[in-house]
């Protein structure tokens, strides 16, 4: 379970995260939703202290890691974490089936020899075969994405952040990415923070969906109930994603 | 009421002094990670290949061609005053031993190598990959840091033996050849005249060269924003900032060195 009690964050003047305060319950979809640029980003690199909060508590499994300047307790702590980068972050100079075992050499206890084994495996789970030897250079952006997917569930952690996981996808990948995060819920229990800006994808796949705008969650609720939302700044996000669904399928 | 000079100094009075924190910070990083972690053995002759190997062509010539240069010109010099070339086997030992062969080595380092691993680094800050490996239990320091830190430290005063031992070979050349200087005559006068210590001035100074260099390089890595014209900027004033550090911190080295007899 993740606590967050009074998350505040700013960059200078700018407040981003203004006294944030929600609990993620154990094997629950969590999503942010919001515009670019509000601030979900930030939210989520706060959750595993890739940036530091200003102030506030981010309580994983009781254990408190908004303020703690131990590196030993942060990277325990971490462990129990599966980032997936808006960009993939795959590294450049390693190819697919080093980069999927990276997590694996650091975060668990697994014997060299198996990795080939579990890398392949874990690859055939977001539907890749036959890449490991490639480098990321070669990879398609989708297939980029999968990768990185893959790399984040190889140590098989207890929570999964997803930033922005469908940004840049054409719709077929779209619809790949939303069934794999719906999979790793329902096949592995894996508890599940996503931050997008896609309102369809958050209100299809969430157990709840949280919407941030100006710093503050407006509306915390679940995805039916947050269809019939009576706050103005939901419900015009709604209207214009909508608006922009509707453009984009005609493009199509 | 603000002046915009006044203003001016002191916004860069205070980054001035923010980037020396900043870099303090990731220095005690490296110290601590080098002594409480296993070192990341592959990682690490990966970048003694990157740093030193990859290095050793543009060092050699560069020292080999200042070699011959400088015996080219002592020697010429050296004819107009006294009429024969006199002591040019010791004039180029001495200078490449003790200036040329660190001072160049560094700078050639810092421009090639310094400005692979700050584009490098920097490249993984802009696209999340430092990131990436916080969230795959590894510290950045660690993995990055550490292993360039002993590339440097190891294949810099290396380097700078060969420069030295190129730098003499290329003099000797041109002495014999060109100046008709006897190879026994060259020679004598550099084992006359040379001493350990004088090698050991310039060899030991590179230490410092190799670490200021990796500190730097590190740092701006570490440090760059902006997408790819970031990492352009980074790179170039990490280049710039080696060398110029070179020559101020070559200075201050050799007066203390001269001032304890080495």
């Amino acid at each position: 379970m993740i606590e967050i009690k009074g998350l505040n964050k700013a960059f200078g003047e700018k407040r981003i995260l203004k006294d944030i305060s929600v609990t993620i319950k154990e094997g629950e979809l969590f999503s942010v939703i919001g515009p670019s640029g509000i601030g979900k980003s930030t939210f989520i690199k706060c959750l595993i202290r890739l940036l530091r909060p200003d102030s506030g508590q981010i309580i994983v499994d009781g254990q408190d890691i908004a303020s703690t300047r131990s590196e030993f307790t942060l990277a325990k702590v971490r462990r129990s974490f599966g980032y997936l980068f808006q960009e993939g972050a795959l590294f450049d100079s390693l190819t697919v089936l080093e980069n999927v075992a990276f997590g694996l050499k650091y975060l668990t206890d697994i014997p060299k020899s198996d990795f080939p084994k579990i890398v392949k495996a874990k690859l055939a789970l977001v539907g890749l075969k036959d890449v490991e030897h490639l480098k990321p250079s070669e990879l398609s952006v989708g297939m980029k994405k999968r990768v990185s997917l893959a790399r984040s569930i190889a140590a098989e952690p207890k929570y999964i952040l997803y930033d922005e996981p469908t940004t840049g996808l054409d719709p077929v990948t779209t619809g790949m990415v939303k069934d794999l995060i719906t999979d790793m819920r329902a096949k592995l229990g894996i508890t599940s923070v996503v931050v997008t800006h896609d309102m369809k994808l958050a209100l299809d796949i969430s157990s709840r969906v949280a919407m941030l705008s100006k710093g503050e969650f407006v509306e915390v609720s679940e995805p039916d109930k947050f269809r019939l939302s009576a706050n103005a700044e939901v419900r015009e996000f709604m209207r214009i994603s909508h608006l922009s669904r509707v453009k984009q399928n005609q493009n199509d | 009421m603000k002046h915009p000079i006044t203003e001016g100094i002191g916004r860069s009075f205070i980054d001035l002094t923010q980037a020396l924190g900043a870099a303090a910070l990731m220095l005690k990083s490296v110290f601590f990670w080098f002594f409480r972690s296993k070192l990341e053995v592959r990682e690490t002759v990966k970048q003694c290949v990157s740093i030193g190997v990859d290095s050793v062509t543009v060092t050699a010539l560069t020292s080999f061609f200042t070699g011959m240069v400088l015996s080219l010109q002592t020697g010429n010099s050296s004819k107009n005053l006294f009429n024969e070339p006199l002591y040019i086997g010791t004039m180029v030992a001495f200078t490449m031993l003790k200036e040329l062969g660190p001072v160049l080595t560094s700078i050639v380092v810092a421009g090639r190598a310094g400005a692979v691993v700050t584009a490098e680094i920097g490249t993984m800050a802009v696209t999340e990959q430092i990131d990436a490996l916080y969230t795959l239990g590894t510290n950045p320091t660690r993995y990055l840091l550490v292993p360039r830190y002993i590339a440097f430290m190891v294949m810099l005063p290396l380097l700078t033996v060969l420069a030295d031992f190129l730098g003499i070979l290329g003099g000797a050349l041109v002495g014999v050849v060109r100046l008709g200087i006897p190879t026994s005559v060259f020679m004598n006068d550099i084992y006359t005249y040379v001493e350990i210590g004088d090698f050991m001035h310039g060899f030991l100074k590179t230490f410092a060269f190799a670490f200021m260099i990796a500190t730097v390089s590190c740092y701006k890595g570490m440090n760059t924003k902006g997408g790819a014209e970031g990492v352009g900027k980074a790179t170039t004033e990490a280049v710039v900032a080696s060398m110029v550090l070179v020559m101020v911190i070559d200075y201050f080295i050799s007066a203390v060195l001269v001032a304890v007899g080495i």
